[in-house]
């Protein structure tokens, strides 16, 4: 009886949580027209005419590439940066390593609004403003610190006596790491460039003030719109459920390391393992 | 971990990270603290102002002051709420995700999905969505004769922003809460069956037990992220209607961006980040106790 009951829970939870979406889906296939002239649960004139303009327009075109480009880049800056860090946060103690790491987190907390302004300046001042590079340097302000803090949970699931290993086989540090390290923290590495694609996904603030053209990104784009047409609605719904696409592929590809993720957590005994488990489920 | 051994040429593998995030967070930081202490007459000219954009900011009968007090308290109460709502909607949903089979994966990739939606998008669904005219739940409600607008109104406004972070947040709380439940041994419901517990009990003597360290990290999250919530309220209401939900990073931007005050808004962020950083290190330093009085 109990087993039902938290199925329909959780089937009652996940309607109403896709309701919202399922709106705007169904508008997204519908004219303007029928948008402003009746509500209806489905379309009734079918159109696909809302997704062509958008896959027709250089702007829009342009807004996804950007987009997805500033995403990519940051992903792999945040992430090979962060491994040898991670690595050192967890194999060795050294002079100030707490509260380097404290004030890495803390940059998790900064809110983006604080940041706003002086990043403009910043990246105004180094001839990097309206590039993707200045969005994708800017989002590391918190994703190499959140990619440091997975990956050093990560590490510290692996034995220390694999390094041992390695340097008393003659591996000099860097091929060891290259060669065994690596492959060794592959889901780790994946759980994190999953994170920093997301969290750079999903931010506007700095990457709509950090650009203005060449590198505009698609919810600029989308911000725009609504000043420039004023209510074109179907249009907007349709980019809307684009926007939504990369961010599912992405969920799919990491659904297996997501639930192992939790399992992970599974240990009571092993703190560095729940504190990592928390942390990515935390961000998630 | 405590035999980690001791060495400071570590150091060298966190220079990388040390030069990027001082790039990003350090530098920016040292200009908004520039622009805190001096005054300009525009084109370029700056003077030294002291102390004088904080002591306005600070001093809650100044109108900046007013200004800052009413967004920072406005902004607690709604991250108060938010926290409320969700936290305990998070642990039911959690209980109720199936346990075994394939079940599990569709779930948590769908309970997930809200969270990689761009901020920006999620403000643009329930902006529709809240709508009279085109959207279902402001035309529902407003079909079922309780007066409902968000950008006139605004209770319906502060509702609007509620249920969507919410909807958007909730997620996250389940799955980590999710995580915890999973981490308790099967022995221990045997046990509770055995003693011929209630579901309430066990709910209350094993689960909550067991989460609460995953909690402390939710509660830590959920309060920061909506303390620092932007996008998604600037596109549904934008403040609005007046400065109902003029939160404390909306009022920034509109300080910093859109009227270029460089002091009163320099001044704010550094107050704003000291507030956010404050209240970061006492959960830090609560959930690291909470660590070793648990012991490994």
């Amino acid at each position: 009886m109990r087993f039902q009951g938290r199925n329909i829970g959780i089937v009652v939870y996940l309607i109403i949580l896709f309701m919202p979406i399922y709106w705007l889906v169904n508008m997204s296939f519908k004219t303007n027209f029928e948008i402003t002239s009746r509500l209806s649960f489905w379309p009734h004139q079918f159109t696909l005419v809302n997704y062509a303009h958008i896959f027709l327009s250089p702007v829009w075109r342009g807004g996804f590439i950007h987009s997805l480009t500033y995403v990519f880049l940051n992903t792999i800056i945040s992430v090979t940066l962060a491994l040898p860090a991670a690595y050192a946060f967890s194999r060795y103690r050294f002079i100030g390593d707490k509260h380097l790491f404290f004030w890495l987190l803390s940059n998790l907390m900064a809110p983006p609004a604080v940041f706003a302004m002086p990043f403009f300046n910043l990246y105004y001042s180094v001839g990097l403003f309206d590039t993707v590079w200045a969005v994708a340097l800017a989002h590391c302000l918190f994703n190499v610190p959140l990619a440091v803090w997975i990956l050093e949970g990560f590490i510290s699931g692996i034995p220390r006596e694999i390094d041992e290993t390695a340097a008393l086989d003659g591996y000099s540090f860097p091929r060891f790491f290259l060669k065994i390290f690596l492959p060794l923290i592959a889901n780790g590495i994946g759980v994190a460039a999953f994170f920093c694609f997301m969290f750079s996904w999903v931010e506007q603030l700095l990457s709509s003030t950090l650009t203005t053209i060449n590198a505009k990104p698609v919810v600029s784009v989308m911000t725009q719109i609504y000043s420039a047409a004023g209510e074109d609605w179907g249009l907007l719904a349709a980019a809307g459920v684009l926007t939504m696409i990369p961010g599912a592929i992405v969920i799919w590809f990491v659904r297996n390391h997501i639930a192992k993720g939790f399992a992970l957590g599974a240990c009571p005994g092993n703190q560095l393992r729940c504190r990592w488990a928390a942390a990515i489920l935390g961000e998630a | 971990m405590m035999d980690k051994p001791w060495s400071n040429r570590a150091w060298f593998l966190v220079i990388p990270v040390l030069v990027v995030v001082l790039f990003s967070s350090l530098l920016p930081m040292m200009t908004v603290v520039n622009y805190s202490v001096q005054d300009t007459m525009g084109q370029n000219s700056f003077f030294w102002n002291g102390v004088g954009w904080f002591q306005n900011l600070l001093d809650p009968t100044s109108d900046m002051g007013g200004r800052f007090a009413s967004a920072l308290v406005r902004n607690l109460i709604f991250s108060l709420v938010v926290l409320m709502i969700e936290l305990p909607l998070g642990i039911a949903v959690a209980i109720c995700i199936p346990r075994h089979g394939w079940k599990v994966g569709a779930t948590l990739v769908l309970i997930a999905l809200p969270l990689l939606i761009p901020w920006t998008v999620v403000g643009t669904i329930w902006e529709i969505f809240a709508r009279q005219d085109i959207g279902l739940f402001g035309a529902a409600l407003n079909g079922i004769g309780i007066h409902y607008n968000d950008t006139e109104d605004a209770t319906s406004a502060w509702a609007t922003i509620v249920i969507m972070d919410v909807w958007h947040w909730t997620g996250m709380i389940a799955l980590l809460s999710y995580a915890g439940l999973k981490a308790i041994p099967d022995a221990f419901y045997q046990a509770a069956r055995i003693d011929g517990a209630s579901r309430w009990s066990v709910f209350r003597n094993i689960e909550l037990p067991k989460l609460q360290k995953v909690l402390v990290i939710a509660v830590l999250l959920r309060f920061m992220e909506s303390f620092m919530i932007y996008t998604e309220p600037s596109v549904v209401t934008g403040g609005g209607p007046g400065e109902a939900t003029s939160f404390l990073s909306l009022d920034l931007v509109k300080i910093a961006l859109g009227q270029v005050d460089l002091g009163n808004a320099a001044a704010m962020s550094i107050v704003y980040y000291l507030i956010t950083l404050t209240i970061c290190w006492i959960f830090f330093t609560v959930m690291t106790q909470l660590d070793q009085r648990k012991g490994v």
